[in-house]
């Protein structure tokens, strides 16, 4: 069917050669790669949006050391590179570990490059996200929290009824960023030998020597994925807008 | 400065002072002597990487941005075209590329390699800068296309209005508000950069990151070079973000 094209273009019908999903070809490893590459990105984005969250209300709410102590954690998380962040989180987190499972009498254990990978970039993500919740929960009227407050609404019904929703539209746009970080931060494991899309990218090229093959091709798998999850991201933005008077 | 110390403030400097101390008196640091040369070297190396980097992409940044932002659509789609492709793949990505592609493509023409160019061409730090500026062009392109949109057209009018010809117009009026405009963004994104500088260290240049890892591997000491290594880049962000406040203050000064 593809007869005519390969006939114009020959290298073309090689490189379809390298992709292909059965093992002779590479595109089995890739999309493994990017499956991986996607369920650390979920996993950290969830992550991050949790420490975010609980950061955001500690900056917010909390007494002067606790919001001291996470200006100190936003600050040198995004001063500091993410592939350093990655090494020290990843050394002292399996040795923190390791040293808690001794005194606690069990053997140590090897930390999965799955988990290690989800909790430290979720621990940067968290930093990132921090900053993007505490501007949109600033940013909701003191009034709206104030009648919540007088309707005999406790702090957590407060925060689920009317802050949340609140603030969502006003820190999508900075979490869609954020998802798209993550998605592409997934990419650094690569360097601490996590079997993520740009590795398995990386060994397929290394050994078929078609270096623009495949990393056209992965590019072409994250500009999909970064392209798909902006369309979502704009629907869910266009959902919560619903209610706002449009600008 | 006095609503800086507050009490709890002295209480945790000096918990922090007295576990730079400790950090100072009980890790081992014997590996700094023999090493210092090689990181002066690489903090060098870090720096003109960056330096350039940002130059260069910001140089590619003003025509994309305006080409998104005033240009005819076959120059406006193209731009996005690059923008879009850049933003949305790891860097990574793109440096292993622009290395290992371009990398194994050029020995095969003779010509290339019977240039002049060769001996340069065969070092990693050109693929390095190549990528490392087209990725901060790709980023700057789409904060400049906002900035130069966001300076009024009553601006561009009055300016045409004074008999300013169409070139003195962008270079006395559009291109200085935009580009006061865009400067907060701009120290963001260059310490987003300088943040990025590391991932070259994986294509064998030899900056401040690739002698951290050497130390690692030679001495099998893990926590003290990395730590000296995020001090080392807070410090470098801390002096780009003082840089820019000081570039902004003088910038904006007409402006408001």
């Amino acid at each position: 069917m593809l007869d005519w094209l390969f006939a114009g273009w020959p290298g073309l019908q090689a490189s379809a050669a390298l992709l292909a999903l059965e093992p002779p070809g590479w595109g089995g490893n890739l999309l493994r790669g990017a499956a991986n590459s996607l369920i650390i990105a979920l996993g950290a984005f969830g992550l991050g949006l949790v420490i975010g969250t609980a950061g955001a209300l500690g900056k917010l709410g909390g007494g002067p050391v606790t919001r001291d102590l996470l200006a100190v954690y936003t600050t040198i998380v995004r001063a500091v590179p993410e592939l350093i962040l990655i090494l020290l989180l990843y050394y002292a987190g399996t040795d923190l570990l390791n040293q808690v499972l001794r005194l606690m009498g069990q053997r140590p254990v090897e930390i999965s490059g799955l988990a290690a990978g989800i909790g430290v970039l979720g621990v940067v993500q968290g930093a990132y996200a921090t900053e993007v919740l505490r501007g949109a929960i600033q940013a909701v009227p003191r009034g709206q929290i104030e009648a919540a407050r007088a309707f005999g609404m406790g702090p957590l019904q407060v925060f689920r009824r009317v802050t949340l929703p609140a603030m969502l539209p006003l820190a999508l746009p900075g979490l869609s960023n954020l998802w798209l970080i993550a998605t592409k931060d997934t990419a650094l494991l690569a360097i601490v030998g996590f079997s993520e899309l740009t590795l398995e990218t990386r060994q397929a090229a290394g050994s078929t020597r078609a270096y623009f093959t495949f990393f056209l091709a992965a590019g072409a798998i994250y500009l999909v994925m970064t392209l798909v999850s902006g369309r979502v991201f704009g629907w869910i933005e266009a959902r919560y807008r619903r209610g706002q008077a449009r600008a | 400065m006095r609503a800086f110390w507050q009490p709890h403030r002295i209480v945790l400097v000096a918990l922090a002072l007295g576990l730079a101390v400790w950090a100072a008196l009980t890790m081992r640091w014997g590996w700094i002597p023999r090493y210092a040369p090689l990181a002066l070297e690489g903090m060098w190396r870090t720096i003109w990487l960056l330096g350039l980097s940002v130059g260069i992409g910001f140089a590619l940044a003003v025509p994309l941005g305006l080409a998104q932002a005033a240009g005819p659509w076959w120059l406006a789609a193209p731009a996005r075209a690059f923008c879009t492709v850049i933003r949305g793949t790891p860097l990574l990505l793109q440096i292993w590329l622009v290395y290992y592609g371009l990398g194994s493509l050029f020995p095969q023409y003779p010509w290339i390699r019977q240039s002049e160019l060769w001996p340069i061409l065969r070092q990693a730090w050109p693929y390095a800068l190549v990528a490392l500026s087209l990725s901060f062009a790709g980023y700057e392109g789409e904060v400049m296309r906002g900035a130069f949109k966001s300076v009024p057209a009553g601006q561009l009018t009055a300016a045409r209005a004074f008999g300013f010809s169409r070139v003195a117009t962008f270079r006395r009026v559009w291109l200085p508000q935009a580009l006061a405009r865009a400067l907060p963004t701009l120290g963001g994104e260059t310490i987003l950069q300088l943040k990025a500088t590391p991932l070259v260290a994986t294509i064998t240049v030899i900056e401040i990151y690739a002698v951290a890892s050497r130390v690692r591997q030679d001495t099998f000491i893990i926590y003290e070079p990395l730590l000296l290594l995020a001090l080392a880049y807070l410090a470098l962000a801390g002096v780009i973000a003082l840089g820019f406040r000081w570039l902004e203050r003088r910038m904006v000064r007409g402006l408001h």
